[in-house]
């Protein structure tokens, strides 16, 4: 049912992700400088790097298909998509109905092929090479991906993040050993996706060790900046699909307006949190050599398995 | 809505899991170390989780045994032998190790089904987690065969020993304490045995590869 | 209280060993405390027979009609074999094969190993019986790698990792004992006791038996030598010095098989269903063919008779799992004489391995001719495990095989072939080693083959006269195993 609440909440909720995005990840990026004593370009820089991009010239190869120009606007169109279906203020939104759980790893999987495919589109080797390895990435830490959300399907008995939510808002407080396994995978599975060490290093500049930044070399102006708030969202989206399945308290239910006020620092709070986390995490890691990649991933596949079959066994 | 001590022996049981899967894929030997002393931790942790809820004083004398043994005097003697044997190399696996991992997991579905029949006669406050204490041990049995170095095989001995135990608390509040004095001491010995056992080996051969033990094939 | 000089014996003897098993009288110790043993064990025998069975007040430790035989067989086959160890570890020591760390701990663990099997032997409780086995495995490690050449640690680190492996499983199927008896006999040491359990086994849950005693079968079953567990069997038995094979040959598989006996007994009560029985029947089965042409290809002489020691170690699994009066005799009396035989065997064929500085058959020839009294021991031994009347054996084989016949006639063409094929092998191994030229030396010292031919007459003996108690105490306890 479409109601007011859940329309207000929804149009926040996208408008919120949108803005906020950029904003998280320069709060990752000015924790690792604090981590690292360096003094840090301060947590707005994201923003002041967009408005430079856009204002830029895009400058697009010869050879350059159709495909190469549309893909940041898809990218980006995606990322919205993802970030209105995930519930991260309330639960009752219009968009529940648009993609389950499974659906929504679908559309991270669309917006891979996409990337990759405009990284190939150009013919360097730089872009051959980033988007061989995100696929290699994306397809071992996609099951992981999933099973994780089954876990949490078998919790709740539906594969729709807002129902999944509304249950895990009304179990009792108590410690599931299924539930910890799959957090811990999915925290692997975000380091993964979202091109953080240790599987790749977003600020590097050396192009051999790239996986996500060797994809986006041939882009500029505007379609480089849609694609940097492209993966700021992704990163945003990620992050709030792991706050409802493990932390989802504070998290307003359907209708209920104060809640959804209540919502919002509540959500800053746990974004805050966990982007500072990240950031130890990224500090006290090494960037992984590429062949261990899988290892990791698998690593992550068999814990998300191994909560599923904790379930099971201690929680049924 | 289980109380927090069943809680909390759950949440110990699949920590235990988890450890049998990391050391199951680890690469070094040192870490192969801590991780078993972990385990016993974990171990003599839920002991005495078991030991306060149902009120089975023995229990606490089990966990202090399995404490200093498994958390102090296995890790302390494996730490020295390795030192003094000069072995902190990567280890080798005979597969790699998502393939072991993958089997790992067959594993861990099998046993969870054996499992079920009997935990389910198991009059103790623990039953369930009776699937996970066999899935440790046919996980350290997996880690045994796809060694190729001495030192982790024997680790792996070990830990399935860990995981007998932990079926032995999980099923039966722990065997009669005589009894688990004698493993305890079987244990103990078997350990001194390998050590000096060892240095027979590296004397001999000048490394600890397993392989260089398997030329006496049939004729 | 001869219980307890029974167990105390050895349990002194290696303390004292360990101190002073180095110095010049170190055998002589060795063998006297083995004789201590061997008298307490005769004394508690004589007691059984005239008092019956008994049962020490605190329950832990009993003697009954199964392991009286076997607590006396145990302790004589020890004494002999520190008898014979005395002379031949003299000659190893002109050789230069060990120093004086080595025969210390030769000679303790020695003690300490005859006390691990009496202790089995003699507890009443399961869990100290799983204890003592492994603790049985572990004095024998270090024994198994004493010359250390590269064969011999190998075999050693087989031995334990298998033998290890083997009795975790065992260690498991005690705990699923443990928890099915728990709930019938409450928590605590008495849920534990054979005896208790033997009188309540109609009421111990049949699935947790059933999955305990595979878990039993697989873990004992390997230290008992039963295909596919076999591995670590010859190997161990080859590679160490020869006294270390007689007694793991000749008494360690018993012991485990021992073990194994005692959980079938308390499957079947729980069952009452073939199942135990059929297992032991089928691994027993495929030991003895598996064992018999795995014979024929062996080169050292050590290792085919310990393939010999599988086969027959099968044919007594096979007797027991067929049940029934007449097998279960057979199985007792086949324990008792192949234990004696083999022991004989080992010290013969460690004489001739030391005479020829080889364990290769090939390479030994014409003992008669140097010296005819290990020429002949090897031969009458080889005989005797053959199975040739008047020996004990053919009596023990001719039972088991007839009730094979009659009982479960399918296995008796594989017996029978697997008999042949094994007479054949062997014999035409020995035979050349003892008749023919030879290139034998001298020994520097004079061997001992009192012990063998001390075995091998027992052994005519039983084949031709069982004396009453004895026959007697086989009934009872063949009506015991069901």
């Amino acid at each position: 049912m479409i109601s007011a609440s859940g329309v207000a909440a929804q149009i926040t909720e996208l408008f919120l992700a949108v803005a906020l995005a950029p904003l998280m990840t320069g709060w990752v990026n000015q924790c690792r400088a604090w981590l690292q004593n360096k003094s840090g370009p301060g947590p707005l820089q994201p923003y002041r790097m967009l408005g430079k991009l856009f204002q830029k010239e895009s400058v697009i190869a010869y050879g350059a298909s159709p495909l190469f120009r549309i893909t940041p606007y898809i990218l980006f169109g995606g990322m919205c998509l993802a970030a209105a279906i995930v519930p991260t203020l309330a639960t009752d939104l219009p968009f529940n109905t648009a993609a389950d759980a499974i659906a929504l790893v679908g559309l991270f999987a669309l917006v891979r092929v996409f990337i990759s495919l405009a990284a190939m589109d150009i013919g360097t080797a730089f872009g051959t090479l980033g988007a061989r390895r995100e696929m290699m990435i994306g397809f071992l830490a996609e099951p992981a991906l999933l099973m994780v959300l089954f876990t949490a399907s078998l919790i709740s008995q539906s594969t729709s993040l807002s129902i999944t939510v509304g249950k895990l808002l009304q179990m009792d407080l108590a410690i599931y050993p299924s539930l910890a396994f799959a957090g811990i995978a999915f925290t692997m599975v975000l380091l993964a996706e979202n091109a953080r060490i240790p599987i790749d290093n977003p600020a590097t500049h050396l192009e051999l060790t790239m996986i996500h930044e060797a994809m986006i070399l041939e882009y500029s102006g505007r379609h480089l900046a849609l694609i940097e708030w492209a993966a700021s969202l992704k990163l945003f989206v990620y992050a709030c699909i792991g706050i409802a399945l493990f932390l989802p308290f504070g998290i307003a239910q359907g209708g209920d307006s104060l809640g959804l006020i209540l919502a919002l620092p509540v959500l800053v709070a746990k974004l805050a949190v966990g982007g500072a986390l990240l950031a130890v995490i990224e500090t006290v890691s090494a960037k992984m050599r590429i062949f261990r990649a899988p290892e990791f991933l698998g690593t992550a596949f068999l814990l998300a398995v191994l909560g599923m079959l904790v379930h099971f066994l201690l929680e049924s | 809505m289980l109380p927090l001590s069943s809680q909390v022996i759950n949440l110990l049981a699949a920590i235990l899991l988890l450890l049998a899967f990391a050391m199951l894929t680890q690469r070094r030997i040192l870490s192969l170390i801590n991780l078993f002393a972990l385990q016993g931790l974990t171990l003599a942790l839920s002991t005495a989780v078991v030991a306060w809820s149902t009120g089975q004083s023995h229990l606490y004398w089990s966990a202090l045994v399995t404490f200093a043994l498994k958390v102090v005097v296995l890790p302390w003697i494996l730490h020295r032998l390795i030192r003094r044997l000069n072995v902190k190399w990567d280890v080798e696996t005979l597969l790699n190790i998502p393939t072991t991992m993958l089997i790992g997991i067959v594993l861990v579905i099998l046993a969870f089904n054996l499992a079920l029949p009997i935990s389910q006669l198991a009059g103790t406050i623990t039953k369930s987690t009776l699937g996970i204490a066999m899935a440790s041990m046919l996980l350290a049995f997996l880690m045994m065969i796809t060694r190729s170095k001495a030192v982790p095989q024997v680790i792996g001995f070990l830990a399935m020993e860990n995981a007998l135990f932990f079926a032995a608390t999980s099923a039966t509040y722990g065997m009669p304490m005589v009894v688990e004095l004698g493993i305890a001491l079987d244990v103990l010995v078997g350990m001194i045995i390998l050590g000096v056992f060892f240095f027979q080996i590296r004397e001999r051969f000048d490394s600890l590869d397993i392989r260089h033990l398997e030329k006496l094939k049939e004729e | 209280m001869e219980i307890f000089f029974v167990l105390g014996s050895p349990l002194l003897g290696g303390v004292l060993l360990s101190l002073w098993g180095h110095r010049k009288f170190a055998a002589e110790l060795n063998s006297l405390m083995s004789v201590a043993t061997f008298a307490a064990a005769a004394a508690l025998t004589v007691r059984v027979i005239s008092d019956g069975p008994m049962i020490t007040p605190d329950e832990q430790f009993f003697v009954d009609p199964l392991n009286v035989f076997l607590v006396a067989l145990t302790a004589f086959v020890s004494m002999t074999t520190s008898l014979f160890s005395r002379p031949y570890m003299r000659i190893e020591q002109a050789h230069g094969k060990l120093t004086d760390a080595r025969l210390r701990l030769y000679h303790s663990m020695y003690q300490l190993f005859s006390f691990t099997m009496l202790l089995v032997l003699l507890t009443n409780n399961m869990g100290i019986l799983w204890v003592a086995l492994e603790a049985a495995t572990l004095t024998t490690v270090l024994l198994v790698s004493l010359y250390r050449t590269p064969a011999s640690l190998e075999a050693a680190w087989k031995y334990f990792i298998l033998c290890g492996v083997g009795i975790a499983q065992a260690l498991f199927g005690t705990i699923l004992l443990y928890f099915a008896s728990e709930r019938v006999l409450g928590s605590g040491g008495g849920a534990l006791l054979w005896t208790h359990l033997q009188h309540v086994a109609g009421s111990l849950e049949p699935t947790v038996m059933s999955l305990a005693f595979v878990f039993l079968l697989v873990g004992y079953g390997t230290k008992v030598g039963l295909v596919p567990l076999h591995n670590w069997l010859p190997d161990a038995h080859a590679e160490g010095p020869t006294p270390v094979s007689a007694v793991l040959s000749g008494l360690l598989l018993n012991v485990a098989l021992y073990a194994l006996i005692r959980c079938k007994v308390l499957v079947d009560g729980a069952l009452q269903t073939p199942f135990a029985g059929n297992l032991m029947m089928g691994f027993g089965l495929l030991s003895v063919v598996v064992a018999a042409f795995f014979l024929s290809r062996q080169r050292d002489i050590k290792r085919m008779f310990a393939y010999s020691s599988i086969e027959h170690m099968g044919l007594t699994t096979f007797a027991f799992g067929m049940g029934g009066p007449i097998a279960s005799f057979a199985g007792l009396l086949h324990m008792t004489v192949h234990s004696l035989t083999k022991s004989a065997i080992f010290f013969a064929a460690g004489h001739a391995a030391q005479k020829s500085g080889t364990q290769i058959m090939d390479d030994i020839r014409g003992l008669i001719k140097v010296n005819p009294t290990i020429g002949w021991g090897l031969m009458l031994g080889t005989v005797a495990i053959l199975g040739m009347p008047p020996f004990g054996v053919f009596a023990s084989e001719f039972l088991i095989l007839t009730s094979a016949m009659r009982q479960q006639p399918w296995a008796t063409p594989f017996l029978l072939v697997s008999l042949g094929v094994a007479f054949a092998a062997i014999f035409s191994k020995v035979q050349p080693m003892v008749f023919g030229d030879t290139n034998a030396k001298r020994l520097p010292h004079p061997p001992a083959l009192v012990p063998v031919f001390a075995h091998l007459l027992i052994v005519l003996l039983l084949g031709l006269y069982i004396p009453p108690y004895l026959a007697d105490w086989y009934r009872q306890a063949a009506k015991l195993i069901g």
